[in-house]
């Protein structure tokens, strides 16, 4: 799986690390993906923090 | 996961994020079975907290808020649908659409039916009086920011709140009318309160603290707000932001339990959900026992809903006796101005407050609250510093916690 972010559209409210922090961080410098390409076993959360990030700035593809 | 159970219909009640959340989890986890979805809006799911800030500003469209689907999810979706019955032992959900009545049956129900923003409690006001609930009702007011018009925001919740400081970022005059001691009181408590009334009135917004509103003077639209102290403001357009209150009725006398939302074991189950039937809730409607606060939490923030929405599908996969109880810490974010003000945990009848980073008077800084001296929930301006503290609230550490490297 392949994981990226719009770092211009995010704005850090954090949400994609309350789902999924194995991925995601979000820092006082802003978020950071802590793997680009995940285990397919993060599907799940993965595909939470996309569609409830609330400005939609993740994408994951399969 | 399979599903653990035969289940074949599910209904959720809800479109917003919770809702969305249960239908998509069922999806994931390998329920095959019908799935009818009743939302109570007319358009597809959207996501709500730009609602008060950047859709209201006109920094995001329309269609920039939209819920992009990732998947289909293969139900029947009912729009402009609004649940007005439950019959639990017949297992059926009664749906008014479009002036008919149709009964949806079910072996699974998602109650995520939401809240509905107070109304103003005087009576009929005058036009230009607005609720901020839906989409609608944000373009509605931003259609009225055009004119550069006085605006009088009643209520400083985080709704309140939000929405003056966008009408200020966007130059407008602004009025806030709290009938408490400053902002966001009863979320953050008294301590801070001065903290967000400077904030406010740094940037330019006449925030009148201790006083209500006695009525809405105008003919047809509304020209002013006459306040409980005899004073009176111009006002071209007012937003009413009282809070919400979770859309329970349609589930009076079906034998759920109903105080202050729908009660809910640890797993999202209803109380008073009987037979073969499970009735799991979830997001603004439902009151969890949680078992870290030791009480049932009814939490009204968008995150808190994506999360419940999910645990509440695979309560229902899983069944009552072998769902997991969650215990996920509350999050929430308010932005207002350039700060964005985060919290982690809840701050339900906290006993101690204290500021364990920065100062509030220079808008940096973390503060905690403690409950019988554990800590219970961490505030702040630091951008994402709040997360750092997750452990600290989750373990209960002794108050006030020390701030982690």
């Amino acid at each position: 799986m392949r994981v990226s972010v719009d770092l211009d559209t995010c704005d850090g409210n954090g949400v994609c690390m309350s789902l999924c922090h194995e991925v995601f961080d979000v820092r006082e410098d802003g978020l950071h993906l802590l793997q680009e390409q995940p285990r397919s076993e993060l599907r799940g959360p993965l595909k939470a923090a996309e569609v409830s990030c609330p400005t939609g700035a993740i994408v994951v593809e399969d | 996961m399979a599903t653990d159970r035969q289940l074949e219909q599910v209904v959720v009640v809800g479109a917003g994020v919770a809702g969305m959340r249960a239908a998509e989890t069922l999806r994931q986890n390998g329920y095959d079975g019908a799935l009818t979805m009743v939302g109570a809006e007319r358009y597809a799911p959207y996501h709500r907290p730009p609602l008060s800030k950047k859709l209201l500003s006109g920094q995001v469209h329309r269609a920039g808020i939209d819920m992009a689907p990732q998947f289909d999810i293969d139900a029947r979706v009912l729009r402009g649908a609004t649940a007005v019955g439950l019959d639990i032992s017949a297992r059926t959900v009664r749906v008014r659409d479009d002036d008919q009545d149709v009964s949806l049956s079910f072996d699974g129900l998602v109650v995520a039916s939401g809240a509905q923003p107070r109304e103003w409690p005087g009576g009929p006001a005058p036009g230009g009086v607005l609720l901020l609930r839906t989409v609608e009702d944000c373009l509605a007011i931003r259609e009225r920011l055009g004119s550069h018009p006085r605006v009088v925001v009643v209520g400083g919740g985080f709704i309140g709140a939000e929405v003056a400081a966008t009408c200020r970022v966007m130059g407008l005059d602004v009025t806030l009318i709290e009938q408490a001691t400053g902002p966001l009181v009863q979320a953050l408590g008294d301590e801070l309160a001065p903290c967000w009334a400077n904030l406010h009135r740094e940037h330019g917004v006449d925030l009148r603290l201790g006083v209500g509103v006695d009525t809405f003077v105008g003919n047809g639209q509304v020209e002013g707000v006459r306040l409980t102290d005899g004073s009176q403001l111009p006002a071209d357009v007012v937003v009413v932001g009282l809070g919400v209150t979770p859309a329970t009725d349609w589930l009076a006398d079906t034998g759920l339990r109903i105080d202050g939302g729908v009660v809910c074991d640890a797993t999202g189950t209803a109380e008073g959900s009987t037979g073969d039937a499970t009735v799991v809730a979830a997001g603004d409607v439902a009151r969890w026992w949680h078992p870290l606060y030791e009480q049932h939490l009814r939490i009204e923030h968008w995150d808190h809903a994506a999360r419940q929405g999910a645990a509440a599908a695979r309560t229902l996969l899983a069944g009552k006796d072998r769902a997991e109880p969650y215990n996920q810490l509350p999050y929430f974010w308010s932005d207002q101005y350039d700060l964005k003000i985060q919290m982690l945990g809840s701050t339900t009848d906290y006993d101690a407050f204290r500021v364990i980073e920065g100062d509030p008077r220079g808008w940096e800084f973390i503060a905690a609250y403690g409950r019988d001296g554990r800590t219970i929930a961490v505030v702040g301006t630091i951008p994402n510093r709040v997360h750092a503290y997750r452990d600290a609230i989750s373990g209960s550490a002794e108050f006030p916690p020390k701030p982690p490297d």
